[in-house]
C-alpha cells in the first residue's frame, strides 16, 4: 500500500479510537449518574426480574427516554446513558462513511452506508 | 432471601466485575457468562438477561477496539464488508428472540457455551496468512498488511462468500443470545478467510460493538433492556475488563483458559438441561 494511504489510515484509526473511547466514557458517566439517582430514589426490596413484563413505554423509545432523563428520574437517566452507548458504534460507522468518501473509495462508502442504514433502521423501527 | 435494591445492585455489579475480569484475562469476553450468571443464580428472566448482557458487550468491545485500533492491525474494509452480514444476522437473531420459547434460547446458549469452552481449552494455533491472491478479495480491496518487527507483512484474504455466510451466523447468535460472538468472528476470519490471527482478533473487536448495536435497538423496543439491571452489569463488566487489561501482563493465561473452559462447560450443561426442562 502507498505511504500516503498508510498514514491516512493510521490517522483515521487514531481518530476512531478517540471517538469510541469518548463515547464509552460519556455513556458510562451518564449511566453511573443515573445509577446513583436510581439507588437514592428506589430504596426497599429489589425488583423481581423473574417474570418478564417488558419495560414500560417510557424506556423503549428515544424521545420518551430523553424526557424521562431530563426530569431527573434515575432509571430514565440510565436509559439515556445506554442510548449513548448504543449510539457510539453507530457514530463510528457514520464517521467511516466520511472517511471512505475522503479516500474516494465509493465501493466502501456504499458498503458502510448500508451498514449505517441497517443500524438506524434497528433503532427507529417500532 | 429478599435483597434490597442496593444489595442486589452490588451483587450483580460484583459478579459482572468478575465476569469482565475473567473475560479480559482469557480473551474470551465476559458476555458469555453474564446471561448464565443472571439466569441461573439470580433467576432473572432470560430476556432481561440478554438485554443487560448485550449492553455490556457494546461497552467492552468499544473500549477494547479503542485500545487496539491504534496498533494498526485492524482491517477496516474486511470489517465493514463483513459487518453487512453480521448486522443483518443480528436483526434476524433479535427477531427470533421474540418468536422462540425462552427454553430454546437457553439450550442454544448452552451449546454456544460448550463451543466457547472448547476453544478456551484447546491450544491456540496461528494459521499464517496465505500468499496467494484471491480474485474476489482483490476486487473488494480486502487484502492488507500488518506491522511486524521486521516491517509490514502483506497478507491475502480468501473465501469471502464462506466468511460472509459464517459472519451472518455470528450475527444471528449475537442477536439471539446477547453475546459478542467474537469466537465465531475470529473463526471466520482466521480459519476460513486466512486472515492473520492478530488482524482477525482486533478486527473482530470493533465489529462486535456494531453487531450488538444492530440488535440493541430491537431489544430496546421490545422492553428487554431494564435500567436497574443493565446499569450494574454494564459498569461492573467495564470495570472488570479494565482491571483485567491492567493485570494481564502478569497473568497465567493458559491456566486461566483451562479453568475458565471447564467452568463454562459445566455452566453450559446446566443451561441446556434447564432450558430443555422448561425451567428457564
Amino acid at each position: 500500500m502507498a505511504e500516503a494511504t498508510e498514514q491516512r489510515n493510521a490517522h483515521f484509526a487514531v481518530v476512531l479510537s478517540h471517538l469510541l473511547r469518548a463515547g464509552v466514557i460519556l455513556a458510562a458517566a451518564v449511566v453511573l449518574a443515573g445509577g446513583v439517582l436510581y439507588l437514592m430514589q428506589h430504596r426497599g426490596p429489589a425488583p423481581l426480574y423473574k417474570v418478564f413484563h417488558g419495560e414500560p413505554a417510557d424506556f423503549r423509545y428515544a424521545r420518551h427516554i430523553v424526557r424521562d432523563a431530563l426530569s431527573g428520574h434515575g432509571p430514565g437517566l440510565i436509559e439515556l446513558g445506554l442510548l449513548l452507548l448504543i449510539g457510539t458504534p453507530i457514530a463510528r460507522v457514520a464517521f467511516s462513511v466520511v472517511e471512505f468518501a475522503i479516500e474516494r473509495d465509493w465501493l466502501y462508502v456504499f458498503t458502510t452506508a448500508v451498514v449505517l442504514a441497517i443500524l438506524i433502521y434497528s433503532l427507529v423501527s417500532s | 432471601m429478599h435483597a434490597t435494591t442496593l444489595e442486589f445492585t452490588l451483587l450483580v455489579a460484583l459478579g459482572s466485575l468478575l465476569a469482565g475480569l475473567l473475560g479480559s484475562l482469557t480473551g474470551l469476553g465476559g458476555g458469555v457468562v453474564i446471561v448464565p450468571f443472571l439466569t441461573l443464580l439470580f433467576h432473572v428472566d432470560i430476556r432481561y438477561a440478554i438485554g443487560a448482557s448485550l449492553i455490556s458487550v457494546i461497552a467492552t468491545s468499544s473500549g477494547a477496539a479503542a485500545a487496539y485500533l491504534r496498533e494498526g492491525y485492524s482491517n477496516m474494509r474486511v470489517g465493514m464488508l463483513l459487518e453487512v452480514a453480521t448486522t443483518i444476522g443480528a436483526l434476524s437473531g433479535a427477531y427470533l428472540v421474540t418468536r422462540i420459547p425462552t427454553g430454546a434460547i437457553a439450550a442454544i446458549f448452552g451449546l454456544v457455551l460448550l463451543y466457547s469452552a472448547w476453544t478456551s481449552i484447546r491450544p491456540q494455533g496461528d494459521l499464517s496468512g496465505t500468499q496467494h491472491p484471491d480474485a474476489l478479495a482483490g476486487r473488494l480491496k480486502l487484502d492488507g498488511s500488518y506491522p511486524t518487527p521486521g516491517g509490514r507483512l502483506d497478507y491475502y484474504v480468501r473465501n469471502v462468500p464462506a466468511g460472509f455466510g459464517l459472519m451472518y451466523v455470528a450475527g444471528v447468535l449475537s442477536g439471539l443470545l446477547g453475546i459478542g460472538s467474537g469466537a465465531v468472528k475470529v473463526l471466520a476470519m482466521d480459519r476460513v478467510m486466512h486472515i492473520p490471527f492478530k488482524v482477525s482478533t482486533t478486527t473482530s473487536n470493533f465489529m462486535i460493538g456494531v453487531t450488538a448495536a444492530a440488535s440493541a435497538g430491537i431489544y430496546l423496543h421490545h422492553g428487554y433492556v431494564d435500567p436497574g439491571l443493565s446499569m450494574p452489569v454494564m459498569l461492573g463488566v467495564a470495570a472488570g475488563a479494565l482491571l483485567g487489561a491492567r493485570i494481564l501482563p502478569g497473568a497465567k493465561v493458559r491456566t486461566l483458559r483451562i479453568v475458565f473452559g471447564v467452568a463454562i462447560a459445566a455452566i453450559a450443561v446446566e443451561m441446556i438441561s434447564k432450558g430443555v426442562g422448561g425451567k428457564i
